[in-house]
Formats: structure tokens, sequence, C-alpha cells
């Protein structure tokens, strides 16, 4: 295998909310159009994490922050990107579809006017995006609906049209499947892997089997740690940690 | 023998409330009555036409007009000064309370705006005649400066804390999923601000609007102390103007008893109520939408 070209990463990254520390100097590294699962049992961090690379932390108050935070060689935090910019370039797709209070076309607009796209430009790419989701032959007719009148796996699918549409360079998504029915976790599994062509993207998951079928590397995290990551197949096949092995053998968590 | 005692007392502390609810419930039915009576015994004399198109409010005159348009004028046209001034303000406080302001400066705002609340009007009132109109007649080169202006500007100042409060609820209750989606398109604080989080809280902000306009409408000793009285037909907000709460409480300590005029004033009582009512009832309306809606 060539050497693979690191798209985003941390080094010693910690957290804390207010004197709680979540994050204990974690060190990760996505590669570039690979699919990165992030597994763990609930509450040992992987959001948290997660929301480190798009700067959401920012918005609370009493969150701490330390460590090196880098997208190619440009770091996230008090250098030259904003935090505007950050977002942009690392799109979230987030555990609870949060489509706007708009039409199913609005909430897509929304980004690319914010983004000062050019006008005339924008209706293709809301169709591209809507294509390229898997979501544009059960909404085509009706662009004009209430987003929120969509079923909730239709409604992740237009979270994720709304975060591709932007042409970000990393997609996050945290348990974007946790609501869904199988056919349309089906659905989004093979919309993920389509997306790695162009993507750089890393997934929060609590199912095994899904982190098993689309991930290309595996990292296991517990309590703000990460105890073993590397290619799937060997943290499944061949964890070399015994928590690890206890984890996706489905002893705890 | 205790336990006798103790239900006894169980059972006239029962009794006893029962009754000062009642009491308050009878008060209650007992002025909507008396307005109703005394309106009704009005339209009797003055058809309701005239009363409220009529352009003159002269009930002294020969023959005396009893026509409240100037009254109904000069309450809108102060209470639409006021919410000139109070809206875009109380929004723009709320939203700064409410997505800007940090914790320690929130917790001195906050109670200093409802302290703002607990001002008497007559205070407010003293404020518009030594403070305020000086002021607007240096500005304007008028005599005084007992105008409409004068009023609007207090009133905004009376109706700030509610329209406030209510819109800072409205803004804190939008769910931050819809405040995350929007800055994780890349949307800055400003843009969230006004794209998402204002128009997903604009039922309860709608709310607090109708709030301050019922306040700013019934409100009386202020206007009565800023805005001049001149019974004129109100001209414009540098004039001088005599709102329907104004006129009843300057004429109803001289009017003789059961006289037209008397009557009238229950007239006007009875038409402010009627306003301040749909002002409510749509508040209230969007009030209940916006729970429903939080709820969800
Ligand atoms: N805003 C916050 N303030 C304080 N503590 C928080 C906050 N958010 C998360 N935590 C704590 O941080 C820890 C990690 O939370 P996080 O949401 O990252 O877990 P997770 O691995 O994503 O869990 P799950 O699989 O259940 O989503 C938890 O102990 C949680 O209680
Ligand atoms: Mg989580």
């Amino acid at each position: 295998m060539s050497k693979t070209h690191i798209k985003l990463s941390a080094t010693a990254a910690k957290l804390w909310f207010g004197n709680k520390q979540v994050l204990k100097s974690v060190n990760v590294a996505f590669p570039q159009n690979k699919i990165t699962a992030l597994i763990g049992p609930s509450g040992c961090g992987k959001s948290t994490l997660l929301r480190c690379f798009n700067r959401m932390h920012d918005l609370s108050a009493d969150v701490m922050i330390e460590g090196d935070f880098l997208l190619e060689d440009q770091t996230l935090y008090n250098g030259k990107l904003s935090a505007t910019e950050v977002r942009r370039r690392i799109g979230m797709v987030f555990q609870q579809a949060n489509p706007f209070p708009k039409s199913i076309y609005d909430n897509i607009n929304y980004g690319l006017q914010i983004n000062n796209i050019p006008k005339d430009q924008r209706p293709g790419i809301i169709e591209n995006a809507l294509k390229e989701s898997y979501i544009w032959d059960e909404v085509k007719d009706d662009l004009q609906k209430p987003a929120t009148r969509l079923s909730g796996g239709q409604q992740q699918r237009l979270c994720i049209a709304r975060a591709v549409a932007l042409r970000p360079e990393v997609i996050l998504m945290d348990e974007p499947c946790s609501a869904l029915d199988p056919i349309s976790t089906a659905k989004i599994e093979e919309l993920i892997l389509r997306l790695k062509k162009d993507y750089t993207i890393v997934i929060v998951t609590h199912n095994m089997q899904q982190a098993q079928r689309i991930a290309d590397q595996t990292i296991f995290m517990y309590l703000g740690e990460i105890i073993e990551s590397g290619n799937t197949k060997q943290i499944f096949k061949k964890p070399v940690n015994e928590l690890t092995k206890n984890y996706v053998k489905g002893h705890f968590g | 023998m205790k336990l006798a005692l103790r239900e006894k007392t169980d059972q006239t502390a029962k009794l006893l409330f029962r009754m000062t609810g009642l009491m308050v419930i009878a008060i209650l039915a007992d002025i909507f009555f008396m307005l109703l009576w005394n309106t009704v015994a009005f339209f009797l004399k003055v058809k309701p036409w005239d009363f409220i198109s009529g352009t003159q409010w002269n009930p002294s005159g020969n023959p005396a007009n009893y026509g409240i348009l100037p009254l109904l004028v000069s309450t809108s046209l102060v209470t639409l000064g006021a919410m000139c001034i109070a809206i875009p303000l109380g929004i723009g406080t709320a939203s700064f309370l409410s997505d800007y302001a940090g914790r320690k400066l929130k917790s001195v705002l906050k109670p200093t705006i409802e302290m703002l609340a607990s001002i008497p009007s007559v205070a407010i009132g003293f404020l518009g005649i030594v403070v305020l109109g000086p002021g607007i007649a240096r500005i304007t080169g008028q005599s005084n400066g007992l105008n409409a202006l004068n009023g609007a500007a207090l009133l905004a100042i009376m109706s700030l804390p509610t329209i406030i409060t209510v819109a800072q609820d409205a803004l804190e209750g939008v769910p931050n999923a819809y405040k995350e989606a929007s800055y994780s398109v890349g949307a800055n604080r400003w843009q969230t601000l006004l794209q998402v989080t204002i128009p997903a809280a604009s039922p309860g902000i709608l709310a607090a609007v109708m709030l301050g306009v019922g306040r700013a409408m019934g409100e009386t000793m202020t206007v009565l102390m800023a805005t001049g009285n001149a019974s004129a037909f109100p001209k414009g907000f540098f004039h001088s103007v005599r709102t329907m709460t104004a006129t009843i409480a300057i004429e109803m300590g001289e009017v003789p008893y059961q006289t037209t005029h008397y009557y009238a004033l229950f007239a006007i009582a009875a038409v402010l109520f009627l306003m301040t009512l749909l002002v409510n009832i749509v508040g209230e309306h969007f009030v209940n939408k916006y729970r429903k809606y939080q709820a969800a």
C-alpha cells in the first residue's frame, strides 16, 4: 500500500467540560478518501472528539481545549483559519437529524447563500446534492415542502445533502443511522461508500456490523482515550488490546 | 382531641379560601357588568356609529359631541410610536441577552431590566415632564415638549421589560440543534441569529410584541402627564394628544353622576377593554402556538 495522505489529525488533544476532563491526550489521524469509524461505549467522548474538528465547542462556555488539530498542514485553532472557514471545509452530520424549519430547497440553499455561491448556480448544486444523497427521487416533486415533514431517514439524508452541497473536504458523521430502520440505514451506508471517493469521512457508530461494512480504518475509544486503532479487519478479527477484544465481541458497552 | 382540632382548622381554612376565591370572581364580574350596564345606557342616547366615527370630543359643548375618533387616533398614535421604538430595541436587547452576552453580564442585566418594570408610572411621567419634554421642545423649537412623541418614548420604556423578557424566552427556546446546523455550514453568529434563530422564535417574539402593545395601550398616568391632553383632533407626533385613558382619568372626577357624559366615559372604557382584550387574545394565541412548537 502506498503511503496514505493524512487529511485531518489531532495530536495530544485534551478537553475539559468545566473541571471534568473528557478527552485525555488523544492522538488520531484520518487518511484522505478513507472512511474511519470511531467506536466505543456510550459517554467515552466520541461526539466530543468529533465536535473538536469543526469547532462546535466554541459555542459553549466552560469548555477548554488543548492540543494540535490539523487540516492538511493548517492548524484549526488560533491559526489563519477562521471558525467559519473550518466549518465550511469540515462538514458535519449530527446524531439527531436537524433540518432547519424551512423548505427542503431552503435547507440546502441556506448554506449556499451563506457562502456566497452565485444565485444562478444554486438550483443546479441543490439538485445535484439531493441526487448524491439518494433523496432526489423522493422529494423532487415538492421541494417547497417543509423539511420537518419528511421521515426521519429522509431528514437525515437531507442533512447529508446539506453538508455535501458545500463540497467540504471532510465530513464528520455522528451516528447518522442511530434513529433509522434497516432500509434507510442501508441507503445511507451506500451513500457513504459512494461519497468516499470525493471526501474524507469520519463516522461515529455503535453498530459493529456497520463499522465492518463500511470503514477502512477503525478507532476504539474508552474513557476519553484511544485504546486501539488500525485497519478495520484487524480491529475486529485480531484486536491486540483486551478492552478492544471485549468491546467488539459485545461483552460490554 | 388534637385530631379534631386539626380537622376543624382544615375545614375553616378551606371555607376561607373558597370565600376569597369567590369574592375575586364576584368583583371581576361586578366590574364587567358595571362597564356593560353603563355602556348600554350610553348607547341608548347616542348611536354607536356616531360615537365611534365622530371627530369631535366635546361633552360640555352645546350641542355636546361624543365622537371618540380623536381619542382613538391619539391612543393609536402613541402606541404605534411606542412600538416603533420598543420593538427594535426590545428584540435587539433580547437577542443580545440570549446569544451574545456572557453569563456575568447577563446576571447583571436581567435583574436590571426586570427592575425597570417596577418603576411607578408617575415617576416615568415625571421624567417626561422635566427631562424628555424640555429636550423635545428644544430640538423642535416648540414652546413645550408635551406631545405624542414624548408619550410614545415613555411608553416604550415601560413596555420594554415585557417585550425583552418574553422575546428572550422565545429566543432561548429555539433548539440548539438549529443553531448548530447553521454554524456547521459556516454561518457566523449574526447570520445564524437573523436567518435561523429569530425566524424560529417568531411566534414567541410576536407574542412579546402583542403584550407590549397591550401594556402601552392601557397605560394612563404616564400619557396623562406627558402628552399635553389637547382635545383637538391629533395632527401628528409633534402635537399634543389626548388618549382614551387620559380622557377617562381627567373627566371622571368632575362629571355629574348618571349624565350622558358620565355614561360616555364608561363607553370609552368598554372600547379600550375590547381593544386590550383583542390584543391579549392574539398575543396569548401566539404564546400557545410557540409552546406547542417548543414541545415538538
Ligand atoms: N456540554 C457538556 N457539558 C458537560 N459534560 C459533557 C458535555 N457534553 C458531554 N459531556 C460529557 O462528556 C462525556 C463524553 O460525552 P460524549 O457525548 O462525547 O460521549 P459519546 O462517546 O459521544 O457517547 P454516546 O455514544 O452516548 O453518544 C460524557 O461523560 C458526557 O457526560
Ligand atoms: Mg455521541
